[in-house]
């Protein structure tokens, strides 16, 4: 049986939710830019399957778009991580509370 | 024999996330990124089941090869130890765990109301033999994609441009930002 929909939609939902509890709960800096990939990747399947059950490909573009622009978000984001590193020697958020270096 | 490929796909990419961000037997950052190549996989094998053959490899290129790759590296720079295994704090595990929850059951009830078996049955027959005949035109090949990005009229030459200038200035961004300072 050829999955539907709503089952794309529904992995996708779950794969969002465990990329956002990631981010609330862990305390490691890179694992929370791991997660928020995640995140970024079930966006991408929502907007997959909506383009291939709506018979559009503008989501697939979007798509396209979109691993475009986190590729480049990852590096800035790892460089500023690794800057970050240099400074204070951790990669823990409760330890980067202040804006002070 | 498709049902049963994203049984497959769908139940790996949502274990290997959840090892991702809650590993019981390790909290090594090397793990939780090996995890997340696995994610990515199962990820590209839901856009080949979807007919997005040209995103699914740029998914397996990008994201498992090049993304992954830098994390690892970036991971084994700043030399993580697991650490001082610090105490969850249990008062934010448990909001943020009905934070997530809440979102994800309202998301799910607004799936089954608009594409649910319910919603379906409302439509007319004539209407859902429309939708699987438009159904069979989308393939994400290479060439159609290519086509949809290009064309004069209807495309995103403007956007791509963009994008690629955005790539040159994170790249200017990451030297100047992993430098050394000079002191």
């Amino acid at each position: 049986m050829e999955p539907t929909l709503s089952q794309y939609l529904l992995v996708s939902g779950a794969l969002f939710a465990i990329g956002l509890l990631g981010v609330i709960v862990r305390r490691n800096l890179l694992i929370i830019y791991m997660s928020l990939e995640l995140m970024l990747n079930a966006a991408n399947v929502a907007l997959v399957a909506m383009s291939r059950f709506n018979g559009n490909l503008d989501g697939q573009v979007m798509v396209f778009f979109i691993i475009t622009v986190a590729a480049a978000e990852v590096a800035v984001g790892l460089a500023l991580i690794v800057a970050l590193y240099r400074k204070r020697q951790t990669a823990e958020v409760a330890d980067l509370a202040t804006m002070k270096l | 024999m498709e049902g049963t490929l994203f049984n497959i796909f769908a139940g790996l990419a949502v274990l290997s996330a959840l090892l991702v961000v809650a590993n019981p037997f390790s909290r090594n950052p090397v793990t939780s990124a090996l995890f997340l190549v696995t994610t990515m996989i199962s990820i590209s094998g839901l856009f080949v089941l979807l007919n997005a053959y040209f995103l699914a490899a740029v998914q397996i290129l990008v994201y498992a090869g090049a993304v992954m790759v830098l994390f690892l590296f970036v991971i084994m720079l700043l030399d993580l130890r697991e650490g001082a295994r610090r105490k969850l704090n249990l008062v934010s595990l448990a909001m943020g765990l009905m934070a997530v929850g809440a979102l994800f059951l309202v998301y799910k009830s607004s799936i089954d109301t608009t594409y649910g078996e319910v919603a379906q049955r409302h439509e007319g027959a004539a209407d859902t033999g429309q939708a699987e005949a438009a159904q069979a035109k989308v393939v994400g090949s290479t060439r159609a994609l290519g086509q949809a990005l290009f064309s004069v009229e209807k495309g995103f030459i403007l956007p791509f441009e963009i994008v690629s200038i955005l790539l040159l200035v994170a790249m200017v961004g990451v030297i100047l930002l992993s430098r050394k300072e000079p002191r």
